[in-house]
């Protein structure tokens, strides 16, 4: 039988309370409890980086983390990154670069470049392909994800 | 007011909703009431289905449907764009490794994969047949049932058909060297990000479908024709595809998931998991047997291809692919004479379908790196042997087909460039450079419906699927263009059959040049009433006023378009609306029912690294130049050129399906198998587009998201056998695989 717990998570600076089934996921109650559909389901074995969040501060596949771990937590999906209604940087260098094909990928992207660009806000090449490479796209815009990383990070640090 | 000029790069139209998480892919779309599909399949390729017993899983908490082959009409309904072989759900056998025996509906997506486990299944292993000389053994089981192939004189084997094209005198043919090689290509899958997802829901007295699909009025008529509907009572909403590559072309699980919907008399959701995916689409593994003649001089006398491309248990696209992929085996040279047989053998595998490249890369891999053989054996440059065979444009290099469209020539020319052919290479490093060619579309039926609303703002109505490829944008700059409106003040509407005219199809790299003239032709039409409008309002003839690029010119002034319009609609305000129709009919004599509407010619250079003790290759520098006519959207030409080529490293060095002894694929999910990520890039990548206006396109367009993919493997491997001195005739070319070749090198 399933078992309920109610847990409380700050979801893109906004507390929510949901009683969530113990062996659901971040991911499961992200999408079906809080209708935040903008982070994608793929592997559910944490091999694909589409359904990436920010837990705490670090990024995490939200298919791998129990909702009852995020309790407490502080959550950033790609629904959260858009300020007002204005696109980040990131988001506007996303479009401007050319780094969104089929867009699938696209969330667990940004919130993995809009985590790189926190703790280390002028990152070298290498360093970003480090930081995405667990996020994959098949369309495979890497070059203009990377450059639209750059040219983010140029934007922040003006 | 600006007017986005074609040949620009605006943002991404649909781009917002993409970067905020706002884009619903069938996956995200809510329904109330809606119940979740779980798939029951079996752990073996290939079974006899004595019994399945339905009853534990439909008495289970919260199901509400169980369907198997016994719930279903009888015969079995089949569909198939090719031979209406595909069973909605298997029937008396199995055929392949994930081939769905029943469905089950419950209200949560844990209660009906609870219930799957309860379906039980009384079943047989049987033998199954996984590889070619399996399937073509004389006492192989058949895969198909000969009798859905009546008056087939090959019904009673496992080949499908035989394709053969031939040109050209063998008693005139003179050869000073003649090169012999067999050269293999594995399976590997499309592994679109997005798994394929499929919906639908009662619709009054019809049905809605939602489905992940490139091919909205395919999946209309097949529904129409299983479910006895008229095809005005088939409603298919195509969500844009998280990408798709080829593997969301034609329908797959719609029909049952239909059904479901119907009988359940509520919107039922089937989405894939990965695996599943996996086990649904992928491209055929295909055995080439090469044998070039040469001229001295490098000049080729004579090509003769044997392909033995092994495809699925069902026949989907892959018998076209097949025929069109080969077609061209022979490349963008003058070939004198040149005999192609390729054949489709069906195996009990995973159906193999369209995949970017159609059927081509597989022949490409093996005759460009024939034709390096033959360079190396006469002591020629493989720059210069390609440059002296390559056909000029105009020539008829396969008679009776499209001559050639390009300056190919040009394209070769930019890559050797780029990528420094004749520069010395330190040690461990090789370079490579290949060809490729691939026929564009053959047929095409496009129609579309633009409106030039009151405001001088516009809607586009085309049926093309925006996977990823970027139309939406194309098309929305086209019609900015002719009918001079700001590009955000275009909106497209696409993926609804309710509302959007007739489109045969987004594949072939088409759409660009199909849908594209049709939007054309639709703005075109709707430039003809300005003109007319403008006649009226100005008191002139309708010869004096020009309407062009968003400007209508009058004697001696010139205004733009939304003027002449509102003083034209009045105070009743109203709108023009403009049908465009872009038709390339079918010419019976043709081999392929139909001469190619352009080529795609690219040409990939590059130069790699190999680490003798691990056998590591490492692209340090990668070039891919193709002939693309106009770049309408510059920024997305290279991303889609990128894209191929990686997509090509894919295959080359890295993808590829392991199956077990029992023909079950092992390697499922996103590690075992493993595609390019951001770590496997080459160091080096240049993207560059050869632009002659020549292509039959909106401005000199050809269709271009293919191109770059065709020749990646030939490059690459001649590279690496630069690099090592060993020739290595099988993909991928895995660290393991160079490894074991260097060592076995003498």
């Amino acid at each position: 039988m399933s078992e309920t717990l109610s847990i409380t998570m700050t979801v893109n600076g906004r507390r929510r309370t949901v009683d969530v089934e113990v062996h659901h996921t971040l991911l499961d109650v992200l999408r079906d409890d809080l209708q935040l559909t903008g982070t994608k389901e793929c592997c559910l074995v944490g091999e694909c980086g589409a359904c990436t969040v920010m837990l705490n501060g670090r990024t995490v596949d939200s298919c791998l983390v129990l909702a009852v771990e995020a309790d407490g937590g502080e959550i950033t999906t790609v629904e959260g990154l858009s300020q007002g209604g204005d696109l980040s940087a990131l988001q506007r260098a996303f479009l401007e670069k050319g780094a969104v094909q089929c867009g699938f990928c696209t969330p667990g992207q940004l919130i993995s470049a809009h985590a790189l660009l926190k703790e280390n806000p002028h990152p070298s090449v290498p360093e970003i392909q480090e930081a995405l490479a667990g996020n994959l796209c098949r369309c495979a815009c890497y070059e203009q994800l990377t450059d639209a990383v750059l040219a983010a990070a140029e934007e922040q640090g003006k | 007011m600006r007017v986005e000029q074609v040949g620009t790069s605006p943002a991404r139209v649909g781009g917002i909703d993409r970067v905020t998480g706002h884009q619903k892919y069938v996956a995200d779309l809510r329904m109330p009431g809606l119940l979740h599909a779980k798939l029951v399949t079996l752990p073996c390729a290939r079974a006899r289905l004595r019994a399945i017993d339905t009853r534990a899983a439909l008495g289970a908490p919260g199901v509400r449907l169980v369907l198997s082959a016994s719930d279903l009409p009888l015969p079995m309904p089949r569909f198939g764009p090719q031979w209406e072989d595909r069973p909605v759900l298997a029937v008396d056998e199995t055929k392949y490794h994930g081939e769905p025996v029943a469905i089950v509906a419950a209200e949560t997506k844990e209660l009906a994969e609870q219930a799957a486990r309860l379906v039980r299944v009384d079943y047989e292993e049987l033998p199954p047949v996984f590889t070619l000389p399996g399937a073509l053994a004389p006492d192989a089981p058949l895969v198909q049932d000969p009798s859905l192939r009546p008056g087939d004189p090959l019904a009673n084997t496992n080949v499908l058909r035989e394709h053969r094209v031939e040109w050209g005198d063998w008693s005139k043919v003179t050869a000073e060297a003649v090169v012999e090689n067999t050269y293999t290509f594995p399976m590997v899958t499309h592994f679109a990000i997005e798994p394929h997802a499929f919906m639908a829901a009662p619709d009054g007295d019809g049905i809605a479908v939602w489905s992940s699909i490139q091919h909205p009025n395919w999946l209309q008529k097949v529904l129409s024709k299983i479910l006895d509907l008229p095809l005005s009572k088939v409603r298919v909403y195509a969500p844009d595809p998280g990408g798709a590559f080829g593997g969301k072309q034609h329908a797959k699980l719609e029909p049952i998931v239909a059904f479901a919907a119907l009988r359940a008399g509520r919107p039922v959701r089937l989405v894939l998991s990965l695996e599943q995916t996996f086990q649904a689409v992928r491209r055929a593994s295909c055995e080439v047997h090469v044998r070039t003649g040469l001229r001295r001089d490098g000049r080729i006398a004579f090509q003769d291809v044997r392909a033995d491309y092994l495809i699925g248990a069902y026949a989907d696209i892959a018998d076209r692919v097949v025929g069109k992929g080969s077609y061209p085996a022979a490349g963008p040279y003058n070939v004198p004479v040149v005999r192609i047989r390729a054949r489709s053998i069906l195996s009990h595998t995973t159906p193999s379908t369209a995949f970017r490249g159609f059927g081509n890369p597989q022949v490409n891999w093996a005759v460009e790196s024939n034709l390096d053989e033959g360079a190396r054996q006469l002591g020629l440059d493989r720059l210069e042997i390609r440059l002296r065979n390559l056909a000029h444009k105009g020539d008829a290099f396969i008679p009776f087909d499209t001559p050639a469209d390009g300056d190919w020539a040009q394209s070769v020319r930019k890559a050797a460039q780029l990528i420094g052919w004749s520069k010395s290479l330190p040690p461990h490093r090789g370079r490579g450079i290949a060809v490729g060619i691939k026929s564009g579309p053959t047929t095409g039926l496009s129609y579309s419906v633009v409106r030039l609303l009151a405001d001088g703002s516009v809607v586009v109505f085309a049926g093309t699927s925006d996977m990823g490829q970027g139309a939406r944008t194309v098309l929305a700059q086209i019609a900015a263009h002719e009918l001079g409106a700001p590009l955000d003040w275009v909106a497209v509407v696409m993926g609804d059959t309710a509302i959007v005219p007739y489109d045969q199809q987004t594949s072939a790299s088409r759409s660009t040049v199909l849908m594209g003239n049709s939007v054309l032709h639709a703005c075109r039409s709707i430039q003809a009433q300005l003109k007319a409008m403008a006649a009226r309002l100005h008191k002139v003839s309708e010869a004096e006023v020009e309407v062009e690029e968003g400007r209508v010119r009058l004697p001696g002034r010139e205004l733009p378009v939304v003027e002449v319009l509102k003083a034209g609609l009045g105070a009743m305000g109203g709108e023009l609306i403009g049908v465009g129709e872009m038709r390339k009919d079918a010419d019976p004599k043709h081999p392929l029912r139909g001469a190619p509407a352009f080529f795609e010619f690219n040409c990939t250079a590059v130069e790699a690294e190999v680490d003798e003790d691990t056998g590591d290759v490492t692209i340090v520098k990668h070039v891919t130049v193709s002939d693309v006519g106009k770049s309408l959207n510059p920024l997305q030409v290279t991303m889609q050129d990128e894209g191929a080529a990686i997509q090509g490293l894919g295959h080359t060095l890295m993808e590829h399906y392991i199956y077990d002894e029992r023909g079950r694929i092992r390697n499922l999910g996103a590690i075992d198998y493993r595609i390019p990520t951001s770590m496997d890039l080459p160091l080096e990548l240049h993207s560059e587009a050869v632009e002659n206006l020549d292509g039959p396109g909106p401005y000199g367009s050809k269709g271009m998201s293919e191109g770059a993919l065709l020749c990646v493997a030939a490059a690459v491997g001649a590279a690496v056998s630069e690099a090592t001195g060993v020739v290595i005739r099988d993909l991928p070319l895995t660290p393991e695989r160079v490894w074991r070749a260097l060592r076995d090198r003498r």
